[in-house]
């Protein structure tokens, strides 16, 4: 467990200090995902007794759990999404629709080239909430 | 014993939600969409004003930094599924980031939207951790990105799957992908229910993505903002 938290919280440090070294416009706990993705790969150690994995995991979990206080932070602002509803919605609304409909078209043309079973084979996704 | 007393709340109130979810089985439930109206009635009841809620919730808001590090995992686990589609996939997410980005903030300009609104609205096709980074980053309010990032993704959860089908988009590495790159964890979790492989490809549209979006961030707002 603590293990697991040291490993998670040392890739967000790491990650954090180099966005503070070089200036990188990425948020440091990306690039402390970046890290924690480069680990994984070079150890190749993927049990479920893994201690990084089973924290992440148990982390990642609950992560709608993590940004509840952020999110209350709207009652600030319900004056300002009452002012500005209809841009709001459109936006919100239209540009989730193209960005849906472009992956999903755009992935479909070239995936007709590559064979249907390709990646559908394997362990089930892990469980986001 | 505010601090205590609103960690208190916040949890309760997301385990109800996650009660809730179950109970209900619908994709309204979600729990922090029901934590955020729970905690924010108790807020406005007590006269506590947000400064004092967010000061006594910093460890659970501290928290976000070490999952977001976490999705690394999914990542890891999966990405042997993109095997002869790296390419593909990578440009499919970059398009869709890059329209999702443009045309949000090119919605909210022609409606008449504030500039803030606009850098608000950027990124909210992201996981909301690395929304709220992203729009800090860029000027925005980070708390209403990530109400905007969890309305895009209980919107992903509700219509998602029927509206692919209705455009014609069938192959499910593509559906599974189309709704993690714009409906993030909330949409992932609906997707597990469709079948595993869109499962497990919209967990993993979900990481890339993240990391797409915060590469062209600054290409997008040099450009528009």
């Amino acid at each position: 467990m603590i293990v697991g938290l040291l490993w998670l919280l040392g890739c967000q440090l790491a990650g954090t200090a180099i966005v503070e070294l070089t200036g990188l416009p990425l948020p440091g706990p990306v690039v402390g995902m970046l890290l924690l993705f480069v680990v994984l790969v070079l150890r190749r150690r993927d049990g479920e007794d893994d201690p990084v994995i089973q924290v992440g995991d148990y982390f990642l979990s609950h992560l709608q759990l993590f940004f509840i206080p952020a999110g209350v932070g709207v009652i600030a602002y319900l004056a300002f999404i009452r002012d500005a509803a209809l841009p709001i919605v459109v936006a919100l609304l239209g540009s989730w629709l193209l960005g849906l409909v472009t992956v999903g078209w755009v992935l479909g043309l070239f995936l007709r080239r590559v064979p249907a079973v390709a990646g559908t084979e394997g362990a089930p996704g892990e469980e986001i909430e | 014993m505010s601090v205590v007393l609103w960690l208190f709340a916040t949890v309760a109130a997301y385990e109800f939600g996650r009660w809730l979810r179950k109970r209900t089985h619908s994709p309204l439930a979600q729990p922090v969409a029901v934590g955020i109206v729970i905690v924010a009635a108790l807020l406005a009841l007590s006269g506590t004003t947000y400064a004092d809620y967010a000061d006594a919730t910093t460890l659970i808001s501290f928290l976000l930094g070490p999952a977001t590090v976490a999705l690394a995992i999914p990542l890891y686990h999966q990405v042997a599924r993109l095997k002869g589609m790296v390419i593909p996939v990578l440009v499919a997410l970059t398009a869709g980031a890059v329209v999702s980005m443009v045309s949000g903030i090119l919605l909210v300009r022609w409606l008449g939207g504030s500039d803030v609104l606009e850098r608000t609205m950027a990124t909210k096709s992201v996981t909301a951790p690395v929304t709220i980074a992203l729009t800090e980053r860029l000027g925005g309010y980070a708390e209403l990105s990530a109400c905007f990032a969890i309305v895009v993704g209980i919107l992903g959860a509700m219509v998602a799957p029927r509206l692919l089908t209705l455009f014609g988009i069938r192959d499910p590495r593509a559906r599974g992908i189309a709704v993690g790159a714009v409906s993030h964890g909330i949409g992932t979790a609906r997707m597990l229910e469709e079948s595993r492989v869109e499962g497990a490809f919209s967990g993993l549209a979900m990481g890339l993505t993240a990391v797409v979006t915060c590469l062209l961030v600054p290409l997008v707002a040099s450009f528009l903002l």
